[in-house]
């Protein structure tokens, strides 16, 4: 008999915990719905063209749009790319290229602590190698924050998708005698190439996302700029000054914006799911 | 592995020795001072090289310009910089224990929560939830990794803080007003709002990493579990036994994330320096003293302290993140091939 309850109490305990499990599923995700919804319902009214036309109006007025906020990011990112891309893919490739040398282990290590090195700490390092001798925040600065977050995330990246790539590969180009530079270049990188683009969007998505090394680095601009010397106006710049501003207008055109952000990242995190999957599953 | 490692050098070799087969009277040539070696490879290799010391470079130029920059503030403050309470810009005396303890203490509390919460998700991830419901429920974890810190921090300023100050924090406050952790006026924007985000922040990085390290448990450990007639939770027991060490490499990743997350927490906490254990109490942390303050700070030791504060911050990211690979490394290695 005491045998029988034991078996009963085994039973109900795996039951009381895969449902445990089970909630603790829901409770993870459900935050992830009532932000859509809220961002969806609160932002959509003020979504129109003016909202992606125009410049901000005067405090207190209400309408205008962010065209200025939108230019910005697409600069910051720019910017960001130029800094980021090379050193990026060129290291992941030279971490696929030399699994096993001391070195090679060590910048991977550097990597990942980096990855994990706080946004905002970025920026200050930016501020101080930027901002303090230039005398004035600019866009520059932006993006060299930018692209420095960019960096650790597309080293990663190249070095997962060209790991993915079969080893046949490389063993058939270099039983043909082609030189393992090229072999590298013309045959193992093209075949990741689909992977690491993806992998390049996401992590723009990522850094498009980004608001506290721009604080004091790009700083925001309330009127049309293009200069890379002049402080520039970003998109989640203008989301935090206008979530602080005391007008509803001001407010509304916040979560409108942070609409558009969240829509953009969203769509490129999908699309990195499925061409990371498709292709290799 | 090695096998075709072993092939890999073998066809290399073969490549170079055709080469200089081919070659054989260029005694002056590049390819003899390169001991034979491709020209190319070697170039290629060095350029790539170049690349990867630059990201050694930017590093080791961090530390050095942050250590340079907060220098005022060291000498000026030295250990008491860390120990005292007094933050106050106008009498220019700085200290940082009221920003370290609301970093602490809010991401240890966001911890606290977090990680049973993400375990469990793991676990049924891992061994409860069939195949398509795995895709899924890991698909919308993602996401939620990837919403901007800011619209989270624009969700607790409009959604979240109105509510806990309505609704959740007075009765909070009339059922365990008696506890410390639950006594003061409700202001809903203070370190309750920026827990309850922070959680939600770091939940998706906990619950990925101990997923994958679950998964690298050799399904031969819960077959033999399974025929010794344990049931389904004893033998997540099991593997949560193999997969400790992964586990708490991701706890200490989503303390990490959860010490230098910036925007959301700034914009719900607050900003407050002050000490307080209740969580209705605002309070101040160390990156949200830097968004807030730096772009306003005009004196040098003022600019100086905030940089101290992040070299701090930075010091206390890379232990985490550099324990955490550590571990999570090892666990996976330890695995890997055993399958």
């Amino acid at each position: 008999m005491n045998n029988l309850m034991h078996y009963k109490w085994r039973k109900t305990k795996n039951i009381i915990m895969a449902s445990l499990c089970f909630i603790s599923a829901i409770v993870a995700i459900v935050p992830l719905f009532i932000i859509l919804f809220y961002t969806i319902s609160q932002g959509i009214s003020s979504i129109n063209w003016a909202f992606f036309t125009q410049m901000p109006k005067p405090a207190g007025e209400t309408g205008g749009g962010m065209a200025n906020a939108l230019a910005g990011t697409g600069i910051l990112i720019l910017i960001a790319s130029c800094f980021g891309l090379p050193i990026g893919i060129f290291s992941g490739l030279y971490l696929s290229e030399n699994e096993g040398s001391i070195y090679a282990k060590s910048i991977k290590f550097l990597v990942e602590v980096l990855n994990g090195v706080p946004s905002i700490v970025i920026g200050v390092f930016a501020y101080v190698v930027f901002v303090i001798p230039m005398k004035h925040f600019s866009a520059i600065a932006g993006g060299f924050a930018l692209g420095i977050l960019m960096m650790p995330l597309i080293t990663g990246t190249t070095l997962e998708m060209i790991s993915l790539i079969p080893h046949s590969y490389r063993e058939a180009a270099l039983g043909l005698g082609i030189p393992r530079w090229k072999t590298t270049l013309f045959v193992i990188f093209p075949a990741a190439l689909k992977g690491i683009l993806t992998g390049i969007l996401l992590s723009i998505a990522r850094v498009a996302g980004e608001t506290a090394p721009l604080l004091f680095t790009a700083l925001g601009n309330r009127f049309w700029s293009t200069q890379l010397d002049q402080p520039i106006a970003s998109l989640t710049v203008f989301i935090y000054d206008y979530s602080k501003a005391p007008f509803d207008d001001w407010n509304r055109q916040a979560w409108a914006a942070a609409l558009v952000l969240i829509v953009l990242i969203m769509i490129i995190n999908i699309i990195f799911r499925f061409v990371t999957r498709e292709k290799y599953a | 592995m090695q096998i075709i490692n072993l092939i890999k050098r073998k066809i290399f070799k073969q490549q170079a020795g055709i080469i200089s087969v081919e070659a054989p009277a260029a005694s002056f040539s590049i390819k003899n001072l390169l001991g034979g070696k491709n020209v190319g490879d070697l170039v290629f290799q060095n350029v790539l090289r170049f690349f990867a010391s630059i990201l050694l470079l930017i590093v080791v130029l961090m530390v050095i310009q942050m250590v340079n920059q907060s220098m005022p503030s060291i000498k000026q403050f030295g250990w008491n910089f860390i120990k005292n309470n007094t933050w106050d810009p106008v009498k220019e005396e700085y200290s940082a224990w009221p920003f370290i303890f609301g970093t602490l203490y809010s991401s240890l509390l966001a911890l606290l929560i977090a990680l049973p919460l993400s375990l469990g998700v793991s676990i049924f991830l891992s061994e409860f939830a069939p195949r398509w419901l795995e895709k899924i429920v890991s698909l919308l974890v993602e996401l939620l990794a990837a919403v901007p810190s800011i619209v989270y921090g624009l969700f607790g300023i409009f959604v979240l803080a109105p509510w806990l100050r309505t609704t959740i924090e007075p009765a909070l406050g009339n059922k365990f007003g008696f506890l410390p952790l639950f006594t003061g006026p409700p202001y809903g924007l203070g370190m309750f709002a920026a827990v309850i985000i922070l959680v939600v922040m770091i939940l998706p990085i906990i619950t990925s990493i101990s997923r994958d390290v679950m998964k690298a448990i050799p399904v031969t450990q819960r077959e033999a579990a399974y025929a010794l007639g344990a049931t389904k939770w004893e033998v997540v027991k099991i593997i949560l036994g193999g997969a400790k060490s992964g586990i708490v490499g991701a706890t200490l990743l989503g303390l990490g994330r959860a010490v230098g997350e910036t925007m959301a927490v700034t914009m719900v906490i607050g900003n407050t320096p002050q000490i307080s254990y209740s969580l209705f109490e605002p309070g101040h942390t160390m990156a949200s003293v830097i968004a807030n303050e730096f772009s306003e700070a005009t004196s040098t030791l003022h600019v100086s302290s905030l940089i101290e504060i992040s070299l701090l911050l930075f010091i206390i990211t890379v232990i985490l993140n550099a324990a955490a690979r550590l571990i999570v490394w090892g666990v996976t290695k330890k695995y890997k091939g055993r399958k």
